[in-house]
This record gives C-alpha cells, sequence and structure tokens, in this order.
C-alpha cells in the first residue's frame, strides 16, 4: 500500500512540475492582459510537433529541440498576439474569448491537415531511475527537471530585467505603467509571446513521455485552467503550485479508487476552490 | 454481276453500322459492383485500418484481374470501392454510410475498423438493406441486436483472450493471480468480461480489474496498482494505447510471468518497441504461419476457397513494398474474398440470394473457417475462425521476430516466461 501510494505519488508530482509549466503560459497572458487565451491548448501540441520534427527529421537531441521550440514560440506568440489579440485588447473579454478560439481552430484545422490526426512519439529513452520502491522512468524526471529550468528562468526575468519589471507594472496597473512611458502595447505583445513560449516548451516536454495528436493539447489546456484557479489566475508560481497539487491528486486518488474518479476530484476541488477562495490557493485576497 | 463485287463493300458497312449497337450491348454484360466503406485513414485506428484497407484492395485489384464474377445471367461483375475517411471517430460513420448507400449507390458494405465503429455502420446497412461483411470488429453484442445482413469475419471478442489463459497454465502453472487492464469501450470491454469470467472459471484470482478511457496516455496510475509479484498482465485495447501501455510497462520494470495483450502485439510495427515488446504475447485472428489448406479443409470435410496463405502472403508484400500482412490485412481481403464467394454462388448479386448464401456458408479459406451463427438470437455471429496467440521473442539476428506460440499444434516456437525485468 505505502509502495503503491509512494511510487503513484512521485509519479504525479513529477507530472504536476510539467502541468505548471503549461498553466504558467495560460496565467501569465491572464495576468497581464485578462485575456483567456482558448488557442493555448493548441499551442501546447505544436511544442509537441516541434519537437518531434526536430528529433525525427533533423536527429536533434529531444531536449535541445525543447529548447528551439520554445525559442521559436515568441515570434509564434507576436504573430497570435498581433493578428488575432491586439485589436481586441480592450474590448469586452468575449471578443478576445472568440478571437483566440478562431485561432485555436486555425492551429487544429492546419496541424489536421498537415499532421493528420494519429498518434505519434518520440522515440527516446533515458533509462529508469531506481530508488526503493520507486521505478522512475529518465523522461519524465528530466522533464521534470526541465519544467523547474522554465519556471526559475522566468522568475529570472520577470524579476531582474527591465522588460521583466515592465511587464509586472503593466499586470499591475496598466494606464500607470503607460504614463511612466512604458510601451505597454510592446510588453502585452511580449507577455503574450512568453505566454506562447511556455506552452510550447511544456508541450515538447510532454511529448518526450507520453505519445500525442494535434488534439493532445486539449487535455492539458483544461488541466491549465483547473491548476490557474487552484494557485490563483495570474500568478505564474501559483501555477506550478496548482501543478503539483494537480499531479499530486492524480498519484493520490488512484491509490484508494479507480482512476476513473480522478476527473470527478479534481472538478469537485475547482468548484470547492471557486466556492471558498475564488482567487486561488496564491491570489489576491 | 458487276454489282456483286459491291457486296461485301455493302456487307461491312452494313456490319459497320450494326457494331457500334453492337459495343453497348457488349459492356452492358459487365456489372460494376460497388464495395462501400468507411477507412479510419486518420485518427487513433489509423494503423489497424490502413492494413485492413490495405488488404481489401489486394482481394478487389485480384478478382477484378482475374476477370470478375460471371453471373447466372450471363453478366460479369467487377468489383469497385468508394470510401471516406472516418477520422476513426464514430460520430461519422453512420452520415458516411448513409452517404454511400444513398449517393454513391453502394451495392455491399464493408465495416470500418473497429467494434464501436462497425457497430454504427451495422444499424445503417440494416436499415437500407445492404449486406455488410464487417472486420476488424470482435465485439459479439453487434450481433445480438437482431440484424440479419451483418456477417462477422473475426472471432468473437467473447473468445480473444481466453486461450491466453490457457497457455499460462501450461507456462507456470504457479501463477495464480491475474491483473487486467484494458480500454473502456465496446470491444476491449466484451474481451475482458469474458477473459475474467473464464480465468475465474480456472481458478484464477482477479487482483486488479480495471479500465482506461479511449486515448489514454499516461498509465503510471494503473501499473502502479498492479500487485507484485502477479501471475499476469492482460487486457489492453487498441493498437496506440496497448503499445504504450506495453511500453510504460516496460520503462517500469513492472514483472510478470505472461504480458498478453490486445490488438497491438501482432501488428508489424509492434516490433518498433524494441526489447519492451520482448515476452509479450498477442492474440491474432490469422499469421503468416497458419496452416489453413485445402488438405486441412478436406479432413475437416469442407471446401477450400480461395488464394493459398503463401500466394496471400507473397502477393501483399509484393504489392505494399515487403510490408508483412497482418491479420487486420488478412481480415481486410477475407472479407471481400467472402463476398466473392456468395456472390459466385448465388449468381447474383441480389441482396436475398447472397444473403442465403452467407447463412449457410460453412467452408475454410486461408484465413481460417468460416461459418457464421444463422439463430435469430446471434446471426452473424462468427462461429468457426479460431484465434492463434503469438509471442515477441529474440530471433536469430537479435531482433524482435513474431512467433505462433498457441495452440500448439500450430505454434511455430515454444512461448517463454516473460524474463524478469531488472
Amino acid at each position: 500500500m505505502w509502495e503503491q501510494l509512494a511510487a503513484s505519488l512521485t509519479d504525479g508530482l513529477l507530472l504536476g512540475f510539467v502541468y505548471g509549466l503549461a498553466a504558467m503560459g495560460l496565467t501569465l497572458i491572464w495576468g497581464v492582459m485578462s485575456v483567456i487565451n482558448l488557442a493555448h491548448g493548441p499551442v501546447i501540441a505544436l511544442g509537441m510537433f516541434g519537437t518531434y520534427l526536430l528529433f525525427t527529421h533533423l536527429g536533434l537531441n529531444p531536449y535541445l529541440a525543447v529548447v528551439i521550440v520554445a525559442v521559436l514560440g515568441l515570434p509564434a506568440g507576436f504573430l497570435i498576439y498581433g493578428v488575432a489579440v491586439h485589436r481586441v485588447i480592450n474590448a469586452p473579454h468575449l471578443s478576445s474569448l472568440l478571437a483566440t478560439f478562431a485561432v485555436n481552430m486555425i492551429i487544429i484545422g492546419i496541424g489536421t491537415a498537415v499532421f493528420s490526426t494519429s498518434p505519434q512519439n518520440i522515440d527516446f529513452s533515458m533509462g529508469t531511475l531506481e530508488a526503493g520502491p520507486l521505478t522512475v522512468p529518465g523522461t519524465r524526471f528530466v522533464a521534470a527537471f526541465g519544467a523547474v529550468l522554465f519556471t526559475a528562468g522566468l522568475y529570472l526575468f520577470l524579476y531582474f530585467s527591465r522588460p521583466g519589471k515592465a511587464i509586472r507594472a503593466v499586470a499591475n496597473n496598466r494606464r500607470a505603467a503607460e504614463l511612466m512611458g512604458i510601451p505597454s502595447s510592446l510588453i502585452l505583445a511580449l507577455s503574450f509571446g512568453l505566454g506562447t513560449m511556455l506552452a510550447t516548451a511544456a508541450g515538447g516536454l510532454i511529448a518526450t513521455f507520453f505519445p500525442f495528436t494535434i488534439l493532445s493539447g486539449g487535455i492539458y489546456e483544461l488541466k491549465s485552467f483547473v491548476i490557474c484557479v487552484l494557485g490563483g489566475l495570474g500568478h505564474p508560481l501559483g501555477a506550478l503550485l496548482g501543478g503539483l497539487i494537480l499531479g499530486g491528486l492524480e498519484g493520490l486518488v488512484p491509490t484508494f479508487m479507480p482512476v476513473s474518479w480522478v476527473p470527478v476530484v479534481e472538478f469537485g476541488l475547482f468548484v470547492l476552490v471557486l466556492l471558498v477562495k475564488p482567487s486561488g490557493l496564491m491570489g489576491a485576497k | 454481276m458487276k454489282s456483286l463485287r459491291w457486296y461485301p463493300v455493302i456487307l461491312l458497312v452494313v456490319l459497320g453500322l450494326l457494331l457500334p449497337g453492337a459495343a453497348p450491348s457488349a459492356s452492358a454484360a459487365e456489372k460494376t459492383v460497388v464495395i462501400g466503406f468507411t477507412a479510419s485513414k486518420t485518427g487513433k485506428f489509423n494503423v489497424e485500418a490502413t492494413r485492413q484497407i490495405n488488404g481489401l484492395h489486394l482481394w478487389m485489384e485480384q478478382v477484378n484481374a482475374k476477370g470478375g464474377i460471371k453471373l447466372a445471367d450471363g453478366t460479369v461483375a467487377k468489383f469497385a470501392d468508394k470510401y471516406y475517411d472516418d477520422e476513426s471517430k464514430k460520430g461519422r460513420v453512420q452520415e458516411l454510410y448513409t452517404k454511400l448507400i444513398s449517393a454513391d449507390k453502394a451495392d455491399f458494405l464493408i465495416s470500418p475498423y473497429s467494434s464501436p465503429l462497425a457497430d454504427a455502420s451495422a444499424v445503417i446497412a440494416q436499415q437500407y438493406n445492404k449486406i455488410m461483411i464487417t472486420t476488424g470488429a470482435a465485439s459479439d453484442s453487434t450481433y445480438k441486436k437482431g440484424f440479419t445482413l451483418v456477417y462477422q469475419t473475426y472471432t468473437p471478442a467473447s473468445r480473444y483472450l481466453t486461450g491466453a489463459v490457457d497457455l499460462l497454465g501450461k507456462l507456470n502453472p504457479a501463477a495464480k493471480t491475474l491483473a487486467i487492464v484494458h480500454e473502456k469501450d465496446k470491444f476491449s470491454t466484451d474481451v475482458v468480461n469474458a477473459l475474467k469470467a473464464y480465468a475465474e472459471s480456472k481458478g484464477y484470482q482477479i487482483a486488479l480489474f480495471e479500465g482506461y478511457d479511449s486515448g489514454t496516455t499516461d498509465f503510471a496510475p494503473f501499473i502502479n496498482k498492479i500487485p507484485q509479484p502477479v501471475g499476469a498482465i492482460m487486457g489492453g485495447g487498441h493498437f496506440a494505447d496497448t503499445t504504450t501501455f506495453a511500453k510504460q510497462l516496460y520503462e517500469k520494470k513492472i514483472n510478470a510471468s505472461m504480458i498478453a495483450l490486445l490488438v497491438a502485439p501482432p501488428e508489424p510495427k509492434f516490433a518498433e518497441l524494441g526489447e519492451a515488446c520482448i515476452s509479450v504475447v498477442g492474440s491474432s485472428q490469422w499469421e503468416p504461419a497458419a496452416k489453413y489448406s485445402p488438405e486441412a479443409a478436406k479432413k475437416l470435410g469442407m471446401e477450400y476457397y480461395g488464394i493459398s496463405v503463401a500466394d496471400f502472403t507473397k502477393s501483399y508484400q509484393a504489392k505494399y513494398g515487403g510490408e508483412t500482412p497482418s491479420y487486420h490485412s488478412a481480415g481486410g481481403y477475407v472479407a471481400g474474398l467472402l463476398l466473392q464467394k456468395a456472390i459466385e454462388q448465388a449468381g447474383s448479386t441480389d441482396t436475398a440470394k447472397v444473403k442465403a448464401v452467407l447463412d449457410g456458408m460453412n467452408l475454410m479459406t486461408f484465413y481460417g473457417v468460416i461459418k457464421f451463427d444463422n439463430t435469430p438470437k446471434a446471426h452473424g455471429l462468427q462461429v468457426g475462425h479460431d484465434m492463434v496467440y503469438i509471442q515477441w521473442q529474440k530471433g536469430k539476428d537479435g531482433k524482435p521476430a513474431k512467433e505462433v506460440v498457441w495452440p500448439a499444434a500450430a505454434a511455430t516456437a515454444s512461448a517463454f516466461v516473460c524474463p524478469v525485468r531488472k
């Protein structure tokens, strides 16, 4: 029993880091510009396919491919922001919701036409790490470590660089930031780019251990919403915490009940947080 | 007399005038029989469905190359196909089959791959009075709904993995527990429910019996629940999820005397798992090493019909770039072959006449024995065909090699207990 619990919890928590990274992109965009990005899932899937293509066609190490894909995610985010979000940024939320939903449909449509919906797989092994009752595939461990690195990088950027500080200023009060001479349009584009970058990185890391299709991002987008609400919308560190809670639950619940109960518990918690602490665990009071 | 010299010319002119009229009447003696189906060209059934369609296309090419089928009224029936991509989605199937019948005028239907999709399409076939040969669809329940025009080529799900329990008993008589992890779809659920009942009747204890959603990619929560040691791990679902399950069992270094999974192991593509596929057992509807022949049919006192096992394998490899046919390929071919036999014997493409032949069919083909239940209780259910079990072993070159290990009479190699993974 305890062995199963330890093994299951470890698997869940390792996955939780990657969930957290995926949710961080969503929460950053929401926090800075109050846009619910419905293109988040397909962008995660694009990260998966980008990593897959660099691995299979150019023979790159998948982790190097994840870095390249993440870097490419930045201009991709600029593009999505410029084409679909910028003009509706001050419009009611429904406009930006529909605009990002349109981007979602476009990416899925093109992705289905190009890649089909057949499952793809990055055939790469990092061996297995063993410690007592724990047997963890190396790819999951490296993915969790990668997620921590990306999170640390984001924090260093947000707290110790001028553009990062500008992002925080715009998130805090866009009008005041503009009065201080911060070009808010550029900062909003940069934030969207960073959010997209984090999503593609998460997708790339997930692709190193799970098979995927162009539709696979949907499930991680759904989890990202739960995580954002758990951790507090607009709070990147809260997203990581939320990811760990969700991953922990996914490890914990199957030990005591059938795996099919996991979503029931997850979404039960989602509703509970919305009722008791709508701002999330790390959100403002 | 002079005018008589013109007679041959006049005769030729008259014949020339008559021939254009004669030409259409010659072509009218040829009839195109449209075979309609949907194919999962994309989506999670892509691998299995592609092989199935490859098999069907090979049959069609061969029957047309031989001049088609001569019907009782002298007409020659040749075959053409019409199909759409169902994207491996049940939701698209009924709309597409209706289109195949109404707009494309399909004369006969072949099912899509997988039980849920075939089940959905069978309703349309019955509604529009069209004969459907199902292949790639093993679920028993489809044939217990009162359909009268739907005929199954696969051994039903209820007999899919029961042989693996017998094999386990022979391999490791000390094994007493089974962990069953399965996809929660119609086919896999039918298989494991029958498997569970059979294993319990043989005295095995079911240590884990749990289903996963279609499209699952993370099997760690299930694998962590498998008690160690366990006699055998059985279940799975379709190619994509079962392959991932087998890979993650290997990565997690789970030990069991036997790992027997559905659908994926008999596929040649399963060997791409490398070490992770070694020792995995799979139930197969057909293997190239199968020993069905006119001699075997004679011993059973039945007719042998169609191509031989060796010729099917050879012609399939020649057409598809050396690719070894899997049971999905054989299933596609035999679906067409059964229609051919029924139309040939009926001498007609009339639904009632072809149905009468199918109802009484009892013969052997390269794919095995074919006989349909013709009682109202389970009309069309396959009752003649049997499964074979394969195991991935290391070949002489060190690469994974697929061997038939059960039943003993058909075995090409002895099965072995899974080596301890450490």
